[in-house]
């Protein structure tokens, strides 16, 4: 398995580890049909399963997966890095 | 490519025309307070199975209704052949046996009061041993993709479930759809983020009005309650496994309708009135959602997994699919159809939906599922309310 990142559309900010990612590994990413879309520095360690930011996500920007909105960043999350609830935040149900 | 049409399958003939993909003797408690004698009578009479619950007193109203459609929906399912009801009084009992009756199956109620858990028990398993000798008599017919109702809901949900096992489920049912089959899947709350794609898909403005109709109630009812659901949706699994916000989770929900669109809004516990892919409004959690589908009359349910969910259902067989690697490494036992190699790119989701289908065939046939074989039967009826 030469990639270590799946991409649901190749514009997406952020890609799934589909095997634990190591911090300064360069990773390939390609979509589920196998299209490549390029490589990624980690600069984390992201378990599988877990998202990957495949650019440079600026604070209080929508995060698009799917090409859809999932949420706005909480923090600035650089490429490379894990993408999750401490960077995440939803939308939608403010408490 | 595999055809649906060109699936074997066989099932059990129901007087009502429907096919079953189980041969189940029920013994149903109306109420609480009647399980232990639906439990003797499934413990003297072989090839009977009892669905005890905790609920069926002092409710009223819609939520009254939903626990009759529930229980009675049991009953009714093409999975089951023939029902002992069983209840504390006659009146509520003989409610649920006419329901049953109505599908031409053999049913029979009981009731406790002025005669004991003993009597009851001793009638009610004369009347159950003669259903079982009814029922291991029936054979298995061949039906058609046509006669095929059957559902999905997906469970302890990760990042692989949206790019594996639910868009694998998306593809067999466009398929299924396309074939004639009738389908089921749900969870109102858990399109959140994505209830624009819903509405999308359904095939008049006024499907999607009933379907808005119901998602705006829910998320009305948790502002009433001044909470959100953060904490939740997504649930701690979820978020262990990746999945960071409801939007994301709903995404990949929403992909196991694949491109289907959606013929019609239901009720929870609803049976289906036409063929191809309905909205049925439930909760997410998956025993509810499972046993919901199973008073609607599906006969086999898809529940795609990523961290592994392990619930199963009594009366239908639930068949588990996950892509997690990890998932499928630990908890391989639980796992029907392993779509790991949708992660890796070795497959594509035409030939992750040709094993789906492949699994499906024989589980229907009658090959127990992984759920079954483990004896996970979790029966759960959904409470709307608190009782009076």
């Amino acid at each position: 398995m030469k990639h270590g990142i799946l991409m649901h559309e190749p514009t997406d900010d952020v890609g799934v580890a589909v095997r634990d990612l190591k911090n300064g590994e360069e990773v390939g990413a390609v979509t589920l049909e196998g299209q490549p879309v390029g490589t990624v520095k980690m600069v984390n360690d992201v378990p599988l399963g877990h998202k990957v930011a495949m650019k440079d996500i600026a604070a209080g920007k929508d995060v698009i997966k799917y090409n859809r909105v999932i949420g706005a960043a909480s923090q600035a999350a650089p490429r490379g890095s894990h993408v999750h609830t401490h960077n995440l935040k939803t939308k939608r149900w403010k408490v | 490519m595999i055809k649906p049409q060109d699936l074997k399958l066989t099932g059990y003939r129901r007087p009502d025309g429907r096919f079953g993909t189980r041969n189940h003797v029920l013994i149903i408690p109306v109420d609480d307070i009647s399980n232990a004698a639906a439990e003797g009578v499934a413990r003297l009479i072989k090839g009977t199975m009892v669905l005890s619950h905790p609920y069926g007193r002092l409710q009223f109203g819609e939520d009254l209704e939903l626990t009759f459609r529930t229980l009675a929906g049991q009953g009714r399912s093409p999975n089951c052949a023939a029902a002992v009801v069983i209840g504390i009084e006659p009146n509520w009992t003989d409610r649920i046996v006419k329901e049953i009756a109505k599908t031409g199956k053999p049913a029979a109620g009981f009731s406790i009061e002025r005669a004991g858990d003993l009597k009851t028990i001793e009638a009610a398993s004369r009347k159950a041993k003669e259903f079982v000798q009814y029922a291991t008599e029936l054979p298995r017919e061949p039906f058609t993709v046509k006669q095929l109702t059957m559902s999905t809901k997906c469970g302890e949900s990760d990042t692989t479930s949206g790019l594996a096992a639910n868009p694998t489920v998306g593809r067999v049912f466009e398929r299924l759809a396309d074939a004639g089959a009738t389908l089921i899947f749900g969870e109102t709350t858990e399109v959140t983020g994505g209830e624009d794609i819903i509405m999308e898909k359904c095939v008049t403005p006024e499907i999607a009005a009933q379907f808005k109709a119901a998602f705006d109630d829910y998320q009305n009812l948790i502002e009433s309650q001044g909470v959100s659901l953060m904490g939740s949706q997504p649930t701690e699994g979820n978020i262990r496994g990746g999945l960071t916000t409801i939007e994301e989770k709903a995404l990949g929900n929403i992909q196991k309708a694949g491109r289907c669109k959606i013929v019609d809004f239901l009720k929870p516990a609803e049976e289906p009135h036409k063929p191809g892919l309905s909205f049925m409004d439930s909760s997410s959690a998956a025993a509810e959602m499972v046993t919901l589908c199973a008073a609607a009359g599906s006969v086999v349910h898809y529940f795609p997994t990523g961290q592994g969910n392990v619930i199963g259902n009594p009366v239908i067989p639930v068949i588990k699919l996950s892509g997690n690697p990890l998932t499928v490494a630990t908890m391989s036992e639980h796992i029907d159809v392993d779509l790991t190699g949708l992660l890796r790119v070795e497959i594509n989701l035409d030939q992750a939906a040709d094993l789906a289908l492949q699994v499906l065939e024989h589980t229907i046939n009658g090959r127990f599922s992984a759920a079954e074989a483990l004896r996970h039967d979790e029966f759960v009826l959904t409470k709307l309310y608190r009782s009076a």
